[in-house]
């Protein structure tokens, strides 16, 4: 069945033509790449002004001559850098583009469950991020990501209302993703594939979505009181009317700590792939990757007050909250446990995709493991608002998010465009990128445990943090340099790239058994034939034409309804 | 929900799929098709109930700091005007309902009926909020931050036009008049935070009964067309669903606010 | 390159601490004890995890064993027990003792010696049990200000509240930390134990000054604390007007928003100010001269200086008439 020369067969990419055969389609795909490619310019938004942080600290300006308008300018750096990141970026990344592009494949459907929901989905993310990027031009967003009141409400100028209502659109975007991902792994599983016959991204998709429905509409609740608060008074949040700022930390955290579990969880499913593929063998303890998602799902809402041990909540919550905290490492350790025990006798090759995803099990380790000293009431309260803050959530978000999402773009670049991007270029840019990352951030560490403050403008010379901030500001060069040669390194290869089969990599999810890439409807015959999704004696290799092809080719396979699970 | 009523479809996953007309190309058969909605409109509804939750949080920790503050506070709220909006959101629901069978049994004339009953009960049912914003607007119960509310920390800072209702303050049916002037500063404050909930709470509720009724618009209009009918009344169901919500909201709002004592 | 990070820790107890300030308060060495229990086990967990990639990377790379590897089991229950309850443990333990620590350093002794903290964008005000206040103090600002000073080894508790947005009272060598939350006070204790200055830093973003909200922190003994306490009750019409008029400028913070450094800040920098002809927003100009410096102090925000917002607060009824002349005398002298 796999025709080699895919390029030149119909298939989603050039089915239909035009601007609006694109941005008014339903096709899953093409809505996957297009989040893709919005992802990835609001990522050079984002990195623009991280590289702006960066230079700001290094010295570019003086402590003692550093003016009030450049100050705003770090306040208004810092505040988007870090909401056009977490609202535009992370938290699209994986489930929108990723999953949206692999869901409906890895479950052999012709695409989720409300097709037009889902483009909905997406212009509204349009919009949401238009209105960010009007923020920008309208004042000097300099909240923090954050918008905690009364700050936001009541003392600084109007661009807060688009950004907040940006967020809040944004925030139904999301919500409509998630529950057409529930709905469409739910409803649309062919009848073979029973819940622990699948993918493990599927499942982390499926805990993603459980937050992003269950979460979102808390955030997009209390924005929408901050705008009311700001542009009526309505004295919830507001001290001087008698209404209570840290009510909206509560708010804010029963959201934004889940959101945190939105960012990672699908960046561990994209790992589970990663692993099982690449290391050609069942994945370890498949059933307690699966469950421990949705561990963390579940865990992720009962948390949000370790935000806020300094906060003025009362000390029993603290100490609630602290004990509660340490329930979400166990699950998550159990997943590296099991990455790792999955490489042990394993086949390991050392392709792209694969080399991001051994990152992420060394910069995990260290996110997940530092994470510890902020569960932990005792020492939490001296690394609160610190840099050592700053750098444990940067090695989740970025060393495992992003990496993670790297690590899946590579991997289903093949699916996506049809070609393999698997070259020295490639895994130079993957290294720098790890080695940049660890060189910004390890500095941090340091830094913030001799108390260096976040958000801050500029440091006093006596204060002795100077060191720090230059090395992390060289550290940051080298990671955008390793992120810029891997956007350039997919470019490239969309004009030049080798061609792929099928199944380029080995992998046994559903996803490989369609050509490459997919024709419009996803699958030639439909439905495919459904396995153990880990069972990698299911293909083999044919070699750099052919790539990995089934043992039983498709035409002998048994009538999908006699297939029998296999154990 | 009674509506099992699932029509026939065939069970063959398999090759070549006749496909029913009103089954979407991605979807194996009707009865998926149905499921997949009726999932996916629970869990929407689910989102619902927690968009509205923060509110309801904040009432209950206000409530819960200050319980003398609201139950003096919903003595300004009118109850029967409550009640009235009850009764008819309750009415709506029962017609909605009833719109659902018709669609179900292919009776469209008697579901445009009930589709245009719902949508002036919703009408009916803005037309009375509208008297009690309107009332609470001018007699200055209004919300902490709202320049003539006359819950001000300093009594002398309430505007002028707003003073004699601060000096004496009736209530609906004149059961009693009271001084608002004349209560401590800090629980006069707080009555702002309750009104300032109170508006959060039925705004927000209000918002949602004008999609309600844009829904109620989008259904009828279809309706007309005699889309509806036994192999497909999906969105007259989901529709239905939601509109129930917007109802079971209202019926916690109502006594949560109007009827503390 | 991470291990080669972490090597000078092993270090550590051969020289001053890698990762800490210094220690000089009672309770601080339950933070950094707590740190390094937590500290090492991670350690352990973490050189175990890299020992282990590495390890299989190179053995089981797929150029030595082919592209079929050999059996092995899918999962253990035994093995994922193991590792999922021996970490748990290890937590167990880590919030048991963070939880100790955490209620140790929350309960306020009773006799406490009280300051109060009273924070505002974008400065620290200090206010003892005596009626003196004191205020910032950081040493790259040169804001003249005295900083907090408080007495070696007694018990210190502070009572904090801000004036308008949230705020967080930070001192690292103490391994203090709390938040200032308008509408509300918190509280926190030290007892200081080693002489010294030690920076105080707001921890909680305040807006455009954020990173200037910046104080320290003066432990001296006992004598000098009881010295230093008699110098600070000032009879101002004992100085020169230009001197009492500096002490009224610090009290009052006015440096957190107006520099005498020649930089612009909120407010526009004041040396060499006095005299001078300004242009206002509306177009029109004025000379400072003491009417317009009165004025600006008791009614700020009516004539304002092109380029600057109407963002100060007025002053009248805080300050008295010989206050605001003397203050008038200070900024005529740092004409040059």
């Amino acid at each position: 069945m796999p025709s080699t020369n895919t390029l030149d067969r119909t298939n989603y990419l050039n089915a239909t033509k035009g601007f609006m055969s694109w941005f008014w389609t339903i096709d899953h795909k093409r809505l996957g790449l297009m989040y893709l490619w919005s992802v990835i310019a609001c990522f050079i938004l984002g990195g623009f002004y991280a590289m702006k942080i960066r230079l700001t600290l290094s010295g570019d300006v003086d402590f003692a001559t550093q003016t009030a308008e450049q100050m705003n300018a770090y306040n208004n750096a810092f505040t988007v850098h870090g909401a056009v990141m977490i609202f535009l970026v992370i938290i699209p990344s994986i489930p929108a583009a990723l999953g949206n592009f692999v869901v409906p494949l890895m479950l052999g459907t012709k695409d989720v469950a409300f097709p037009k929901l889902n483009r909905f989905s997406y212009h509204l993310w349009i919009i949401g991020a238009v209105l960010f990027v009007a923020t920008l031009f309208i004042g000097n967003l300099d909240t923090g990501w954050t918008f905690y009141p009364p700050y936001s409400t009541g003392h600084t100028d109007p661009s807060v209302i688009t950004a907040v209502l940006g967020a809040f659109i944004l925030g139904f975007s999301s919500i409509f993703t998630g529950l057409n991902f529930i709905v469409t792994i739910h409803k649309m599983r062919p009848p073979e594939m029973t819940w622990f016959k699948m993918p493990l991204f599927l499942w982390a998709i499926y805990a993603t979505a459980l937050i992003q429905i269950l979460a979102t509409p808390v955030i997009g609740i209390s924005l929408l009181l901050i705008l009311v608060e700001k542009t009526m008074q309505i004295g919830i949040f507001t001290p001087e009317l008698g209404g209570d700022p840290v009510f909206f930390q509560h708010l804010f955290w029963f959201y934004s700590h889940p959101a945190v579990y939105i960012m990672i969880l699908p960046g561990m499913g994209v790992m589970s792939e990663l692993i099982a593929t690449f290391c050609r063998k069942s994945i370890f303890g498949y059933k307690s990757i699966a469950l421990a998602s949705i561990a963390i799902a579940i865990f992720s809402f009962i948390v949000w007050g370790h935000h806020m041990f300094v906060s003025g909540q009362s000390e029993l919550m603290s100490v609630i909250f602290s004990a509660l905290t340490f329930s979400v490492a166990v699950p998550s350790a159990i997943k590296v446990f099991n990455w790792i025990a999955t490489m042990y006798k394993g086949s390991i090759a050392f392709t792209t995709p694969m080399l991001y995803g051994m990152s992420i099990i060394w910069l995990f380790g260290i996110g997940g493991l530092t994470g510890l000293f902020l569960a932990t009431l005792g020492t939490d309260v001296y690394f609160h608002d610190t840099y050592f803050v700053v750098a444990h959530f940067h090695y989740v978000m970025v060393g495992s998010a992003l990496f993670g999402f790297l690590g899946g773009i590579f991997y289903w670049w093949p699916k996506m465009y049809g070609v393999v991007v698997d070259n020295m270029a490639s895994k130079i840019a993957c290294l720098l990128a790890f080695v940049g990352f660890n060189m910004t951030f390890m500095p941090q560490f340091i830094g913030g445990s001799k108390g260096m403050p976040r958000r801050y403008a500029a440091y006093g010379e006596s204060a002795g943090f100077d060191g720090y901030n230059e090395a992390s500001t060289l550290g940051s060069m080298v990671l955008m340099t390793g992120l810029v040669l891997a956007l350039g390194s997919l470019l490239v290869s969309l004009k030049n790239g080798k061609k792929s089969p099928a199944n380029p990599w080995g992998g046994v999810t559903l996803e490989w058994q369609t050509p490459s890439p997919p024709p419009e409807h996803n699958f030639e015959i439909d439905p495919p034939v459904v396995g153990d999704p880990y069972d990698m004696t299911l293909v083999e290799w044919k070699g750099e034409e052919e790539g990995f092809l089934p043992v039983n080719p498709r035409a002998d396979a048994p009538c999908v309804a006699d297939v029998k699970p296999s154990a | 929900m009674s509506t099992t009523t699932t029509p026939e479809h065939s069970d063959d996953h398999g090759h070549g799929h006749d496909h029913p007309e009103h089954l979407a190309h991605h979807f194996e058969s009707l009865e998926q098709q149905f499921d997949a909605g009726k999932l996916g409109i629970w869990a929407f509804l689910l989102t619902e109930v927690l968009f509205f939750s923060a509110l309801f949080v904040a009432y209950t920790i206000y409530r819960g700091n200050y319980p003398e503050v609201f139950r003096f506070a919903s003595q300004f709220l009118d109850t029967n005007m409550g009640a009235l909006n009850t009764i008819v959101l309750l009415f709506s629901s029962f017609t909605i309902a009833w719109g659902v069978r018709n669609a179900m049994l292919g009776q469209t004339g008697l579901l445009k009926m009930n589709l245009v009953i719902t949508l002036i009960c919703a009408g009916g049912f803005m037309m009375i909020k509208k008297m009690e914003y309107e009332h609470k607007f001018h007699e200055g119960t209004l919300w902490a931050g709202h320049e003539n509310t006359i819950f001000r920390l300093d009594p002398n800072d309430v505007p002028e036009d707003m003073k004699h209702h601060s000096t004496a303050w009736d209530n609906r049916n004149g059961d009693f008049t009271m001084a608002v002037k004349d209560l401590d500063p800090e629980f006069r404050q707080k009555l702002g935070i309750f009104f300032g909930i109170y508006f959060c709470l039925t705004g927000l509720h209000g918002i949602h009964v004008l999609i309600g009724m844009i829904l109620m618009v989008w259904l009828l209009m279809r309706a007309m067309k005699g889309e509806f009918g036994p192999t497909n009344f999906n969105a007259i169901d989901f529709g239905a669903l939601y509109w129930h919500l917007v109802d079971l909201i209202w019926i916690f709002l109502f006594p949560l606010l109007y009827l503390i004592s | 390159m991470i291990p080669v990070a972490l090597l000078p820790t092993l270090l550590q107890h051969t020289q001053e601490d890698f990762w800490f300030p210094t220690q000089a308060a009672r309770d601080a060495s339950l933070v950094d004890e707590l740190y390094y229990f937590i500290f090492y086990v991670s350690l352990f967990a973490f050189i175990a995890i890299v020992l282990a990639t590495a390890i299989f990377a190179v053995k089981f790379r797929r150029s030595k064993v082919g592209l079929v590897p050999e059996d092995s089991p899918h999962h253990s229950t035994s093995i994922e027990i193991v590792w999922s309850v021996i970490p748990s443990l290890f937590m167990v333990a880590m919030f048991w003792y963070g939880f100790q620590d955490f209620v140790a350093t929350k309960q306020i002794p009773d006799n406490a010696y009280e300051i109060q903290v009273k924070a505002k964008k974008w400065d620290w005000k200090f206010v003892y049990p005596e009626g003196v206040e004191s205020f910032g103090g950081n040493i790259d600002m040169n804001d003249g200000g005295e900083g907090m000073v408080v007495p070696l080894g007694r018990t210190i508790s502070v009572r904090m509240e801000s004036a308008d947005v949230l705020h967080s009272f930070s001192i690292p060598n103490f391994r203090v930390k709390m938040d200032v939350v308008p509408g509300r006070y918190t509280y926190l204790w030290f007892i200081p134990t080693e002489l010294g200055e030690y920076p105080l830093y707001c921890t909680e973003y305040c807006g455009t000054r954020h990173s200037r909200m910046l104080g320290k922190v003066v432990v001296k003994s006992e004598e000098d604390y009881a010295v230093w306490l008699e110098d600070q009750v000032i009879d101002l019409a004992t100085l020169p007007p230009a001197e009492a008029g500096f002490e009224v400028w610090k009290k009052n913070g006015c440096a957190a928003c107006h520099s005498t450094a020649g930089v612009n800040g909120i407010g526009p920098f004041l040396n060499n100010r006095y005299g001078t002809t300004e242009t206002l927003t509306d177009g029109t100009s004025v000379t400072v001269d003491d009417n317009y410096i009165r004025e600006s102090i008791l009614d700020p925000n009516v004539k304002v200086v092109a380029g600057f917002s109407p963002v100060m607060t007025s002053f009248a009824g805080q300050l008295n008439d010989d206050e605001i002349s003397y203050l008038i005398a200070y900024l005529k002298s740092l004409n040059e």
